[in-house]
């Protein structure tokens, strides 16, 4: 580590980790829920357990992409962060805030909740992924706002890298999206037109410029592949990124009601956007392929592959499966999203996260070569469990959602099954994404042990 | 890549290909907005149909059901409950949907279950004008079938 001050990562990324767990039992929670309706009924029904798990995810997505920001920016700009006591501070009122909002969840009924805050003053709450309290979204607003800053700043008194820029393009991004979150209009097409300028121009636009960036912060460390290279990469995968994600969005104005040039539209334009998913794949492969240095840190290394891999799966293949206006027309809204947001968000976002913290996490607890080789063994184990459960789950998820077209959408109205009788012919798959969950759940144990077993540091190999 | 294609070729398709479609992209947001009127019907957005919206999310009812095939998918899609439920009569509606919510959560065991949210007539008729606002949005005719 080159400057004191990138250790203010550290707390992002344990407490990130800590509200990953939190994410897994709420997900497990609803596996069980699926299968049956009674479990934890009444006292955390259905509609809590999935606000705190997409919540808790978006959250600790957040926390990783700071503690990322923190670690990196410093490092490429060659100079200490700005304030690194600004981003303690920026810590506590976000940890503080986002266990808040989440507790606020679990021990009051929503309704209330939204009394508590006042949602009337500013109605926000109660859209999917946007259900935080108006109060919480200015929190997070104003801990954009000081992370932002602090990050700008540092990049301006220090070398202006181009993964740096990339970085602070996202991240501003990221922070102005998130500002149609306030528009909630009693239209409810334009509020939903407009609420997909968060969350598409987010997960299939600003973010992908992030993960870009921290992919390819990883990949000149660990492999020590000429910068000028990997940024010409880099470029050209976020300049694909928006290219087709822009208008892609198209792909999500189908059926809301907005007019029907979105279907074409959205159909070509999405298709593409598997295109920049693939080239971060060949990217991350060709880089370790042309590496000039064994970095003893293997596993993080796997993370940064497997992170390009997934992605693509996720986001690539499980995005484009569904994204033709002609497909879409029966998929919409089937277990067949359902299986595609589970891949993408953990191969692109989880995931990339995880790989940034499997490199910096060793440099900062004392081990610039990585961990221990029997720690990364542990790490690998679960690299594995997780990848194979989420698999388990996207692929289960994917015959529910099939099976659910084939009964529910396909034939006409009379002869098609109703929605709970469909589920209940959908059992098996349940049963199955169950099981792939607990299997996840293993991997993420065998992850969390990794940080605590041998404290040997590994030796450097050099290759010539 | 091959080494005529530049750093400069790139950050240049990148600059030049997003500012590009980003102003596509205002443009046909400007074109979409000017065009909903005639698609969303907002001329029948009466003061209990807004009521209605608020009361659809102050339940974080989004958080189990589809609307628009959007939100959860544990629980049916509700764009279109009002021609599933109502078969296209109003006050048939409103009478299904207070006995519906009223009755929550039904006593089948292993059941998937909705909570009991309290909700007064008025409140859930409210509901039921919204439910039946958005059915009419011009949505390209999905869903495919009455099921939703």
């Amino acid at each position: 580590m080159k400057y004191s001050s990138q250790m203010v990562a550290k707390p992002y990324f344990i407490f990130a980790l800590i509200l990953f767990a939190g994410q897994i039992l709420f997900g497990l929670l609803m596996g069980m829920q699926y299968i049956d309706g009674d479990v934890g009924f009444p006292y955390i029904p259905f509609n809590v357990a999935r606000m705190v798990h997409t919540n808790l995810l978006i959250v600790w997505l957040l926390f990783g992409f700071m503690g990322a920001s923190y670690y990196l920016v410093p490092e490429e700009a060659e100079t200490e962060l700005y304030s690194p006591k600004l981003a303690m501070i920026t810590f506590w009122v976000f940890a503080v805030a986002g266990v808040a909002t989440i507790l606020g969840y679990l021990l009051v009924p929503y309704a209330e909740l939204a009394k508590l805050t006042h949602n009337e003053i500013l109605p926000t709450m109660g859209r999917e992924f946007l259900e935080q309290p108006t109060i919480t979204k200015i929190g997070i607003v104003l801990v954009c706002l000081s992370y932002v800053f602090n990050i700008a700043m540092t990049i301006l008194k220090g070398r202006k890298t181009v993964i740096n820029m990339v970085l602070i393009t996202g991240l501003i991004g990221l922070s102005v999206f998130f500002l149609f979150s306030f528009y909630n209009p009693e239209n409810l097409v334009l509020d939903k037109f407009f609420w997909w300028f968060v969350i598409h121009l987010w997960v299939e636009g600003v973010w992908e410029l992030i993960m870009g960036a921290l992919l390819a912060f990883v990949l000149i460390k660990v492999t020590g592949v000429d910068r000028e290279h990997i940024e010409k990469w880099l470029y050209v995968i976020i300049a694909m990124a928006l290219i087709s994600g822009l208008i892609g969005m198209g792909h999500h104005f189908f059926f809301i009601g907005p007019p029907p040039y979105w279907l074409w539209m959205g159909s070509i334009f999405s298709a593409l956007e598997p295109v920049p998913f693939f080239m971060m794949v060949l990217f991350a492969y060709k880089m370790v392929n042309e590496r000039r240095r064994q970095h003893a840190n293997k596993v993080a290394v796997t993370w940064a592959k497997g992170t390009a891999v997934m992605a693509f799966l996720g986001a690539g293949v499980w995005g484009f499966l569904h994204t033709l206006a002609p497909v879409n027309y029966y998929t919409h809204g089937s277990q067949l999203t359902a299986a595609h947001g589970h891949l993408a968000f953990f191969g692109a976002y989880a995931m990339v996260v995880m790989c940034v913290i499997s490199y910096a996490m060793p440099i900062m607890r004392g081990r610039p070569e990585g961990n221990s080789i029997k720690a990364q063994k542990v790490e690998l184990v679960g690299f594995w469990l997780m990848c194979i459960g989420m698999i388990g789950i996207t692929l289960a998820l994917t015959a529910a959602g099939a099976w659910q077209v084939a009964l529910q959408r396909l034939p006409e109205s009379g002869e098609a099954l109703n929605f709970m009788s469909t589920q209940d012919e959908l059992m098996s798959f349940y049963w199955i994404r169950l099981i792939s969950g607990v299997v996840f759940s293993l991997g993420l144990v065998a992850y969390f042990a990794s940080f605590f077993v041998d404290k040997k540091q590994t030796q450097q190999v050099a290759i010539g | 890549m091959a080494e005529k294609f530049t750093k400069s070729m790139a950050r240049n398709i990148y600059y030049g290909g997003s500012f590009f479609f980003l102003l596509l992209l205002f443009g046909l947001t400007v074109d979409t907005v000017r065009q909903l009127p005639k698609r969303d019907h907002r001329e029948n957005i009466t003061a209990e149909v807004a009521h209605g919206k608020e009361i659809w999310e102050n339940n974080n009812c989004i958080g189990c059901h589809s609307l628009m095939g959007e939100g959860a998918y544990y629980a049916p899609e509700l764009a279109n409950v009002f021609d599933r439920r109502g078969a296209g009569n109003e006050d048939a509606f409103r009478g299904y949907l207070r006995g519906w919510i009223n009755a929550q959560p039904l006593d089948v065991p292993h059941r998937r279950k909705m909570p009991q949210f309290n909700l007064s007539d008025e409140e859930i008729d409210a509901l039921s004008e919204f439910l039946i606002w958005t059915s009419r949005i011009e949505d390209n005719n999905w869903p495919p079938n009455i099921e939703g």
